[in-house]
């Protein structure tokens, strides 16, 4: 799929929402984190929900660094690498306590599985299966509606 | 189809749906043939066709042209749900990627060669998954392709499917959906409007010569509600100067085609030294490079190739930091016909909006001649270059004669008149002719309200209809590279063909002429699919 700005921002909150919101229910018990089962919930859902905010943000920056590449395309790899900046900032707020809502205590090794697994779980989505329901999604530059 | 009584119809499928009826001719009023009176008019009444002795055939839907885009445009629709007895393919080919397999063939790129087109732009899977390299991927038992659509285009070139791969996906695809069941062998011949609405389609079938008791007329007409046409490139034309040579010389061999069948000049370059002339910077120049390299290495050659271009591209081009394509050495590099973006990002949304000469702006702007980058060229070219064995040059050919045997090119440099002599030239431009010489589409922009778009082809609106020619109820559809031009530029193309036909399908099921395809539908289709199982 090649990206239109609108279409970015629509396939990353869908995809969060749904693959992400299955992933985070899946792998949430199994994570090293603190606390009872529902402030995990808690926990891992409000990084996935920053991901999603966050990530508006950083889509008009991959929009505007699009411009500058001839077929205004966005190769398969920069969708996996951009998670190196976008993990580190939600971990760099994390650690600063400037997420809201956040009870327990995540740990590096719980962070990076959880934010790693949704990533890829998205990624792979984006790359392929998403196409199956969605025939006409990468003729839109990814938008949904 | 039906043996041919008293005037009478008869239904060919029996699921309640609308479907095929042939209308019975008498052998009283024999003949078949187009009248005057039918050239002359541009809507015909059933009682018209039937006086010329012409027998009607009923059918919702027809196609016309039978190759890549009316097979992918029958598949939507099967998958939509239309059953196979709605939809009759009017061709004189014998399966859908013969015109193109015959092309790529002729042009370098075997079934084994890789062609130039997206892993996921595959006409036989609407889809687009899995894509080409995970079929690869698996079947082969190698990470390789992934690793190249992973990496592609900055660390590797772009992933391309060998076309032996989707001659194959296309066999297959075309016995899932029933394709030839479909397929009525002949030649159309032209298109006119129905009164009352729809469209008459008049076939000659192949035994028109020798009519038959199964086709035992010259003509027939096929009365349908809709109309698909995907003919293809209308011709092929030379460059002026290379049809003047063939014209006054009468000589085909000293000067080919790179699309038409040239095996010759390889078969010399083998049995002794030749120098080899090549016109044009495209894919298809490059491909045509690639054999004259190859051979040269695998066999010990020694050709000279000098290849001219009539724009030279010396590096980076266009008007500003944000639309500037690489080339160099000639070239404009590009990883497909267009941006990728043409095929779904922002290019596809700005072109939808675009109308007449902004349009025509925009064209030229992302157009020109382009071929890939790929790696392997590069360092063939560098060698050639190194060594002295491939030379490039800029101009244009003013006069070519024919000089102890050999073509002599007087190329105008920028630094003056050169004469070039070659033993072969081969043209790689591909130089598209009119859309009039096409004698279906030339009645349609006569007859049927056709008109141009800013390109002078097929004028079509962003459903993919041909502008100014509906009928009552009944639509032509167009697509293919007749059509460019239009909101969406890469028609020409696997992925631009399901693109026209999803938009097509959309239409129709807008029409009330099939459901539209919808996420559970899609899924439900893609298991089919995926399974083998009829749509």
């Amino acid at each position: 799929m090649v990206p239109t700005l609108n279409g970015r921002i629509q396939t990353r909150v869908f995809l969060l929402a749904v693959i992400g919101g299955l992933v985070t229910a899946v792998i949430t018990p199994a994570l090293p984190l603190s606390g009872s089962l529902a402030d995990r919930y808690r926990d891992t859902y409000i990084i996935l929900a920053t991901v999603a905010v966050l990530g508006i943000g950083w889509e008009f920056l991959y929009h505007l660094l699009m411009q500058w590449r001839w077929e205004k395309d966005w190769p398969t790899l920069f969708g996996l690498v951009t998670l190196v900046p976008e993990g580190l900032l939600v971990w760099l707020l994390l650690q600063a306590g400037a997420i809201p809502g956040i009870v327990g205590t995540v740990s590096a090794p719980a962070f990076c599985i959880d934010f790693l697994a949704v990533w890829l779980a998205v990624w792979l989505v984006a790359n392929g299966p998403m196409r199956v329901p969605f025939i006409r999604w990468r003729f839109r530059g990814g938008r949904l509606v | 189809m039906a043996t041919y009584g008293p005037s009478e119809r008869t239904s060919l499928a029996g699921d309640g749906h609308e479907q095929v009826t042939v209308t019975r001719r008498s052998p009283a009023t024999a003949g078949g043939q187009l009248t005057e009176e039918l050239l002359e008019t541009d809507s015909w009444t059933e009682a018209m066709v039937r006086e010329a002795g012409i027998p009607i055939v009923k059918v919702p839907f027809v196609s016309i042209g039978g190759g890549i885009g009316a097979f992918v445009t029958v598949d939507y629709l099967r998958i939509a749900g239309v059953a196979p007895d709605r939809m009759r393919v009017l061709s004189n080919l014998d399966f859908p990627w013969q015109t193109y397999e015959y092309l790529t063939r002729v042009s370098q790129i075997p079934r084994g060669e890789r062609i130039r087109s997206d892993s996921a732009s595959r006409p036989d899977n609407i889809w687009g998954f899995p894509s080409y390299a995970l079929a690869e991927a698996v079947r082969d038992r190698t990470l390789r392709p992934l690793w190249q659509v992973l990496v592609e285009p900055i660390w590797d070139d772009y992933y391309t499917p060998k076309a032996g791969q989707v001659f194959a996906g296309l066999e297959r695809e075309a016995k899932r959906i029933g394709y030839q069941q479909m397929v009525v062998q002949g030649q159309v011949r032209m298109v006119r409007r129905c009164r009352g609405g729809g469209y008459f389609t008049i076939l000659t079938p192949p035994s028109a010569d020798a009519p038959t008791q199964d086709a035992p007329t010259q003509r027939v007409a096929y009365q349908s509600q809709f109309v698909h046409l995907a003919v293809g490139y209308p011709g092929l034309r030379f460059l002026p100067e290379l049809q003047e040579f063939r014209t006054k010389q009468q000589d085909f061999y000293h000067v080919v085609s790179a699309y038409e069948d040239h095996e010759h000049v390889y078969e010399f370059a083998r049995a002794k030294p030749a120098v080899i002339m090549l016109r044009g910077g495209g894919i298809v120049s490059s491909r045509i490079l690639q054999r004259l390299m190859d051979d040269r290495e695998n066999l010990g050659l020694s050709t000279d190739i000098v290849h001219l271009f009539r724009t030279y591209i010396s590096g980076a081009h266009g008007p500003n930091a944000w639309s500037r394509r690489k080339g160099g050495d000639g070239f404009a590099y590009q990883g497909f016909n267009y941006p990728k973006s043409v095929w779904g990002g922002q290019l596809k949304a700005r072109m939808r909006k675009l109308e007449g000469d902004q349009r025509a702006a925009a064209y030229k702007l992302m157009g020109g001649t382009n071929t890939p980058r790929r790696r392997s060229w590069q360092a063939q070219m560098r060698t050639g270059r190194e060594n002295g064995w491939y030379r490039t040059m800029s101009g244009t050919v003013d006069q070519m004669m024919l000089r102890d045997g050999k073509v002599v090119s007087q190329v105008k440099t920028p630094q003056g008149i050169v004469d070039v002599s070659a033993d072969f030239v081969i043209d790689c431009t591909g130089l598209e002719a009119d859309i009039a010489e096409h004698r279906v589409l030339a009645d349609l922009l006569e007859h049927c309200g056709a008109g141009r778009n800013p390109l002078g082809r097929l004028d079509v609106e962003r459903t993919f209809e041909l502008r100014g020619s509906a009928s009552g109820a009944g639509v032509i559809y167009a697509s293919g590279a007749t059509t460019l031009g239009g909101y969406f530029p890469g028609v020409d193309t696997f992925l631009g063909l399901q693109i026209a036909a999803q938009e097509i399908t959309d239409d129709l099921a807008r029409r009330g002429f099939c459901p539209r395809i919808g996420p559970l539908r899609s899924t439900r289709q893609w298991l089919r699919w995926a399974s083998g199982r009829e749509p």
